[in-house]
């Protein structure tokens, strides 16, 4: 599906352009995860740091998506990532028995195709939840959308505590094949994940939801997107399907949480990152925090407030027991001086432009900037 | 810019001559669990002031390094991360949730540096690694004790019961995993448990439990949660005329604050007692008021515990090669998995094979507003 939004370009563009829009950006991608992966040593602290950006990058412009691009509420953004955290681990860990017969960490070419899939089959899960609770409730609007969302991520919660303990590989044999994905740890989490990530995966995964992002916005379905928001009623009258893309952004947006879900799961000191109470409802609230501050719509604006937040808690660990209350205070000054967000619609680099040219605001007009 | 700084801190840790030595902690200072976090951080903050008074460890300073982890296992990370990269710590003391234990377990065994909890009490924290530690008892030996208590003959101290009703927080491990063993324990020794019910920790309306619990008619209910539930649940247990004992396992601390008539007479097993009369308990208790204006709940005799008995293992644990006087982590993960006998104040610590704290458990009657020791089980 992602593939298909990415390669969206109008028919009659020259070929080296489909390519510059097309290819290259995938190949900055993969340099750019490649150089993170080299510079940064393995188990350090910027490392630790750098991984907790790129996770809430994943999730702010995901969940961008949803709030900003088509001006749905929702706040149910970490019931997804818990499907996709579970769903993944699920994979490496009894997938991993399955097919290597221990539970271990496998650093071969085996191990790591193993860890791909299973952020695939994360996000997958993700997707399907997405879906299933999207297509009823988005024909609700505003409030209600919210509370639906709100206890859809209650109720992934509550249904995961309720699991039973991970199994020992000793104990795999008493319970039959599948079954053995339901053993899942209970509240204490699932205490055996193995930390397959590094800062090449999470970069790798941050730069390609960022591009299909963007590119999807500037597609067809990106603008029916932004139709929805802009005036749902005008968008049905010029023939745009407003249920059918409310569950496509929806749905997308699930996929990349339950990415971003996978991420986190197999994150340094694995262990016990997969835990029901993780995914509570204050971490759905934060990610809709880093989508508001960063301006709603604005792509850039989402991954520079996920950076700023996230680097902020860190910086505020000098005042101790005050961080949180200097956290909150810094958030409501910032949204009372600038209520637009961070960028508002803009992106970062028409910050840059926007003086020079104003000829070549063809953007500017769909993305609904300055209105 | 943290990026910048956390080198710069890095760098200067490494030239630094070694003067002090560095201990880590990660807590929960603050969110929801962060009653637990401050009676730990100020019970070793009194164990580190105690240590200097009488000139350090080796000659040199403790000094202790504090990192607040909000109760989430992903800041767990970041803040043990720190503590090892950045701080450049000798070992790491922390976490009382068990779920947090382990995600921050994990790492320092990577790194290989040791990690004492202090109050975790779920078996699986110590399975992360042979560098992980704890000076508490397990909730399989804490079930057994409550399971023992319960159904032993009164003359040997116990209540005489055989019909035991459990409920349980759903939203805690540690509340899942004690009720499992206590059920576990029970039904061996010839106990049954007649009934089963569950709640949300953080729920205020507990009635429709609680009327199932009467109708099946227990002789006690054992509801192993934390405390801040409790007090709500024994108040409407009382209303609607359940008269049976409550029993209750170390979640329950503190619930006399808040309990009032309806908790009097209910057990919960401990760690030691602040009306113990040992000199150890005694003095501890008056220094620690002192200090804070409170009582010590057992978390804070916990956390004191871990840093003498880190102080004790450096101390024991041989310098060898190394040029700054420090011994290696090795060498105190070494002297920590020989501990035996360690007298700390809540009671004789001998660490087991599964470096797990091998040490006497406590049942407490409440009682106005003390809290006696009803019965004493050993390992």
């Amino acid at each position: 599906m992602a593939e298909k939004l990415s390669a969206e370009t109008p028919p009659n563009a020259p070929a080296p352009r489909v390519f510059l829009r097309s290819i290259v950006p995938v190949a900055i991608v993969f340099a750019f995860a490649f150089a993170v992966q080299l510079a940064i040593p393995s188990g350090t602290y910027s490392e630790k740091i750098l991984f907790d950006i790129g996770v809430n990058v994943i999730l702010a412009v995901s969940l961008n998506i949803v709030n900003g691009l088509t001006g749905q509420f929702s706040i149910g953004h970490a019931g997804f990532m818990a499907l996709g955290a579970y769903g993944s681990i699920v994979v490496t860990y009894y997938g991993g028995y399955a097919l290597f017969g221990d539970v271990l960490r496998h650093d071969t070419v085996a191990g790591y195709s193993l860890y791909v899939a299973s952020m695939i089959v994360g996000g997958l899960t993700a997707c399907l939840a997405g879906y299933i609770v999207g297509l009823p409730s988005l024909r609700l609007r505003g409030d209600y959308l919210a509370i639906v969302t709100l206890g859809f991520g209650e109720i992934i919660r509550v249904l995961l505590q309720a699991t039973p303990a991970v199994l020992y590989p000793s104990e795999m044999q008493e319970v039959p094949g599948i079954s053995r994905i339901f053993h899942l740890g209970g509240a204490l989490g699932f205490s055996h994940g193995q930390s397959y990530n590094s800062l090449g995966f999470t970069w790798g995964a941050v730069a390609i939801t960022l591009l299909i992002a963007y590119r999807l916005r500037e597609s067809t379905h990106g603008r029916a997107f932004l139709s929805v928001r802009e005036n749902e009623i005008a968008a049905e009258a010029i023939g745009v399907n407003t249920t059918r893309y409310k569950v496509n952004a929806f749905v997308l947006a699930a996929f990349f949480a339950g990415v971003a879900g996978s991420l986190f799961a197999h994150q340094l000191g694995a262990g016990t990152a997969s835990r029901p109470e993780e995914f509570n409802f204050m971490r759905s609230f934060e990610i809709v925090i880093m989508v508001v501050l960063g301006g709603m719509g604005s792509i850039s604006g989402a991954a520079l407030a996920a950076t700023t937040l996230t680097l902020l808690t860190e910086v505020l660990r000098e005042v101790q027991d005050y961080r949180l209350i200097a956290y909150s205070l810094l958030l409501i000054i910032m949204m009372i001086v600038r209520p637009k967000g961070m960028l508002g619609t803009r992106e970062i680099w028409h910050l840059f432009r926007s003086r020079r040219s104003t000829v070549n605001n063809r953007r500017s007009t769909f993305t609904g900037e300055g209105a | 810019m943290v990026l910048l700084t956390g080198c710069k801190k890095s760098e200067t840790a490494a030239n630094a001559p070694a003067t002090e030595i560095v201990v880590g902690e990660y807590g929960s200072l603050t969110g929801s669990e962060a009653t637990f976090g401050q009676s730990t951080h100020n019970g070793l903050k009194m164990a580190v002031d105690a240590i200097n008074a009488q000139g350090g460890i080796k000659g040199k300073k403790v000094r202790l390094v504090n990192y607040d982890d909000q109760g989430k296992t992903s800041e767990v990370g970041t803040a043990v991360t720190r503590l090892i990269t950045s701080d450049h710590v000798i070992a790491v003391i922390g976490e009382v949730a068990s779920s947090l234990s382990i995600a921050g377990g994990q790492i320092a065994q990577q790194n290989g540096v040791p990690m004492i909890s202090p109050s975790s009490t779920n078996p699986k924290v110590t399975e992360t690694g042979d560098y992980i530690f704890r000076v508490c008892f397990v909730d399989p030996f804490q079930g057994l004790v409550m399971a023992r208590f319960a159904t032993d003959p009164k003359n040997k101290g116990g209540l005489g019961l055989k019909k035991v009703a459990i409920l349980i927080d759903q939203r805690q491990a540690y509340a899942q995993g004690l009720a499992k063993y206590f059920e576990d324990s029970l039904t061996k020794i010839g106990g049954q448990v007649i009934d089963k019910e569950s709640y949300q920790g953080g729920d205020q309306d507990f009635s429709a439990q609680l009327q199932k619990l009467k109708q099946a008619q227990p002789e006690a209910i054992f509801i192993p949660g934390y405390y801040t539930d409790i007090a709500n649940i024994a108040k409407q247990a009382r209303a609607i005329g359940i008269t049976a004992p409550l029993l209750g396992g170390d979640g329950w601390e503190s619930v006399q604050d808040q309990g009032g008539d309806a908790i009097q007479g209910a057990y919960y097993s401990n760690h030691y007692s602040v009306d113990e009369k040992r000199p150890e308990v005694v003095n501890f208790v008056s220094k620690y008021e002192q200090m804070t204006g409170k009582k010590p709940d057992s978390m804070a005799a916990l956390a004191h515990d871990a840093m003498m008995l880190l102080k004790d293992a450096i101390e024991r644990a041989s310098t060898g090669a190394e040029a700054n006087g420090i011994p290696s982590h090795k060498a105190v993960r070494d002297a920590l998995a020989q501990t035996k006998d360690f007298q700390g104040i809540t009671g004789k610590i001998t660490m087991d094979e599964h470096r797990d704290a091998k040490k006497p458990a406590f049942v407490l009657k409440i009682e106005g507003k003390t809290s006696p020791i009803a019965y004493t089980l050993a390992p």
